[in-house]
């Protein structure tokens, strides 16, 4: 009894047993996929059947031109949604922060609802409002000011236009809190301070907002990054299927599905998998590095 | 408290033992589809198995998923080993997908040995790989046309006189000039419902299956060209729009033809049943006849679409499965069911001569239409053709899909620049 007594309350093993949820977490659910997704993507699998290929997925997947679009397409979405995800949430919190601003909480709320909303229910909806029958709902907002309808969904731009607005229409109020909650951390006294100087807003904004709110930046583009490639749900939604015209909903998620549980080509498509994650891990290495939040310790 | 703790809990057990007593007896088996009125059909036919076979009874779980979650969940579920029902609805397109390397699924044939004579041969190799039969076919799906009547006689048409496409386009111009906002047809670009007709009328196909273990796509033929080209043709004359939706199967097509503008819908048999429950609008203002070809005594149809149901390995009661869905799908009541129920064309085709049940004035879909659809069936029957769907389809399908049809009907791009691409696109994208 005094010996379990002592294993239990001994020093050296509690932070092995406190770690460990997340230690089995990782081992379980993430480095065992890895371990297999590396060495299925060295085959060629089909039910019931294994066969090692070598290199061939990845040739595959290097000279395929429709991948190429997919990561395009991704990409493009990425830099679209990040390039509008980050300033107006920001300039909403500002102004609902702001102690003039009216029913600011009322305003939180309804920026917020499209969050908890599903994103196969906010898809489908999105499809019907961007449909091309002339009496649907882009096609009405059209009509009013005289213009003729369009095939929204068919057509590259429109059809972007669609994702990028379902795509902020969700996540605004998100990154809005993100926002509040750091504008929120930023001493008051500075911008007393700030007025005491007699700083305009302007300046309040570029000397005291946005440095003290880079850590939330960089949380919000990273989140961002890693949303806007992997994005794949809201396309397959908007589109009604995997198969968009000309492949303009296509993504690097999207061709993972296509090939991996469409066509049941899994080996193909744990190389693109661990392509996706290759390339989301560079990028976000190389904008963490850019922002200054890892490699820069000994330069202070 | 422990002991009135452990008292609930014997009495939850307890309990939990009585509801699985009431369903003693019973076998489980559980059921996907992507077609609500299938699931209808399925818990129906169950009922009157359990009254024919009180020694075999069957508590059929029929659930309905939409149409790629449910095959993408059942190929994985096939592929990983764990987690398929017990039997599943695959569609025609899907069906390569599932038969992929070994198939996973029970070889049908003896179950299915009393009714092979009666189906239409056709029917069952689209579910089958080498001898292996391994889905049990639902209808025959032929193509016909549906005709606007009130649309077409409003512009001094009379459907019964088009046997051309040449006639149909000619009638087209006269629709156009009578009523600029009706169009004649629609081009589809998620589908090749016409395309493939059209391509069966001249004895060709996609692909090359001389050797049915190394199917060859052969999209650059001048059959293919014809067909695109004359369409492109009609849409470039306004006589055709390309369909909302993609293709009149979908939500916005379905509400696109239900508006009245369109006269003419060349779709498989069970369109019908889209007719009856998803464009109330236009009841009583279709008539079906045999679609158009392209010179006279060519074959007027084709068998599109199809749904072959599998009993997968993993079924801890294959031989009930099999003998239940058996039943359900070819026996003569379940035939009789297939229609009655679903407004299919049934696989069984002496079924259609029954003028009973074919003709029965009460059926919904009779109501519906201003013709009998079996008198245009009868009338095709032995001209009925069709497209294999083999490993390679699933790969054109999807160029055809999303590029091809829409470079072609959209971009209006030139028909034999594009089908050389699509050659050399899908030959480099094919495993």
């Amino acid at each position: 009894m005094q010996k379990v007594k002592r294993i239990l309350y001994s020093q050296k093993i509690a932070p092995y047993v406190f770690v460990l949820p997340f230690v089995l977490t990782f081992l379980v659910f993430f480095l065992y996929p890895l371990t297999t997704t590396i060495k299925m993507s060295f085959q060629d699998i089909l039910p019931g059947q294994e066969q090692w290929v070598g290199l061939k997925n990845y040739q595959r997947l290097l000279t395929d031109k429709v991948f190429g679009q997919a990561v395009f397409n991704s990409l493009r979405y990425m830099v679209i949604t990040c390039a509008l995800l980050i300033p107006f949430p920001m300039l909403f919190a500002y102004m609902i922060s702001s102690r003039s601003m009216k029913f600011a909480g009322a305003f939180k709320s309804i920026y917020f609802v499209p969050v908890l909303s599903s994103v196969v229910v906010a898809g489908l909806i999105f499809r019907m409002m961007f449909a091309e029958q002339p009496d649907a709902m882009m096609n009405s907002l059209l009509a009013l000011f005289g213009q003729p309808a369009i095939w929204w969904l068919k057509l590259e731009y429109p059809s972007l236009l669609a994702l990028v607005l379902l795509c902020c229409w969700r996540w605004t109020g998100m990154n809005m809190l993100y926002y509040l909650a750091g504008i929120k951390s930023i001493p008051t006294e500075l911008y007393e301070a700030a007025d005491i100087d007699g700083a305009s807003a302007v300046q309040k904004f570029t000397k005291i907002g946005w440095p003290l709110l880079k850590p939330t930046t960089i949380y919000v583009l990273t989140i961002s990054i890693y949303a806007g490639l992997a994005m794949f749900t809201e396309s397959y939604m908007v589109f009604g299927n995997n198969a968009s015209p000309h492949n303009y909903g296509l993504t690097i998620v999207g061709y993972l599905y296509r090939y991996g549980f469409e066509k049941l080509r899994m080996g193909y498509a744990s190389a693109v998998g661990l392509a996706l994650l290759v390339g989301a891990l560079a990028l976000n290495l190389v904008q963490l590095r850019l922002t200054g939040t890892i490699g820069k310790r000994g330069d202070k | 408290m422990k002991r009135t703790l452990s008292l609930l809990i014997a009495l939850v057990m307890v309990l939990g033992m009585c509801s699985f007593a009431s369903a003693e007896g019973a076998t489980k088996l559980t059921l996907w589809t992507f077609i609500d009125q299938h699931a209808t059909f399925y818990n129906t036919m169950a009922e009157e198995w359990n009254k024919a076979n009180p020694d075999r009874q069957v508590e059929l779980e029929a659930t309905v998923l939409g149409y790629d979650d449910m095959h993408n969940k059942f190929k994985i579920a096939l592929q990983s080993g764990v987690g398929a029902p017990d039997m599943c609805d695959v569609e025609l397109g899907q069906f390569p997908n599932v038969l992929l390397g070994e198939p996973q699924l029970v070889v049908l044939n003896d179950y299915m040995a009393p009714y092979i004579d009666t189906i239409v041969p056709s029917r069952l190799s689209i579910y089958s790989k080498g001898d292996n039969h391994y889905g049990v076919p639902t209808h025959v799906g032929a193509t016909v046309a549906f005709y606007n009547v009130e649309l077409l006689e409003a512009a001094g048409v009379d459907y019964k006189t088009i046997v051309t496409w040449d006639d149909w386009a000619e009638a087209g111009r006269k629709l156009k000039a009578a009523n600029p906002e009706a169009y004649m047809g629609n081009a589809e670009t998620t589908t090749s419902w016409q395309t493939n007709l059209m391509l069966t009328q001249q004895g060709a196909d996609v692909q090359d299956n001389s050797n049915p273990d190394d199917p060859k796509p052969t999209v650059n033929t001048p059959e293919l060209l014809k067909a695109v080209t004359m369409q492109q043709e009609w849409v470039k004359e306004g006589l055709s729009m390309v369909c909302p939706g993609g293709q009149v199967d979908t939500e916005q097509g379905k509400a696109w033809v239900n508006t009245g503008v369109c006269a003419t819908v060349i779709m498989p048999e069970w369109y019908m049943s889209r007719f009856v429950d998803e464009i109330p609008d236009m009841a009583g203002k279709y008539a079906i006849a045999p679609a158009p070809v392209f010179e006279a005594g060519q074959p007027r149809s084709i068998g599109g679409g199809g749904t072959g149901t599998v009993v997968s390995l993993t079924c801890p009661d294959k031989d009930l499965a099999a003998d239940f869905i058996v039943y359900a799908k070819l026996s003569e009541f379940g035939e009789q069911m297939i229609w009655n129920v679903m407004g299919f064309d049934p696989v069984n085709t002496a079924v259609w001569d029954d003028q009973e049940l074919t003709h029965n004035p009460e059926n919904k879909f009779n109501k519906y239409f201003l013709t009998n659809v079996f008198d245009t069936l009868n009338e095709v029957k032995d001209e009925i053709m069709y497209i294999p769907s083999t490993s390679i389809s699933p790969t054109m399908n999807t160029y055809f899909n999303t590029t091809l049809w829409n470079n072609l009907y959209i971009d209006l791009l030139d028909p034999a620049e594009e089908l050389q691409l699509a050659q050399d696109a899908i030959e480099a994208d094919i495993f």
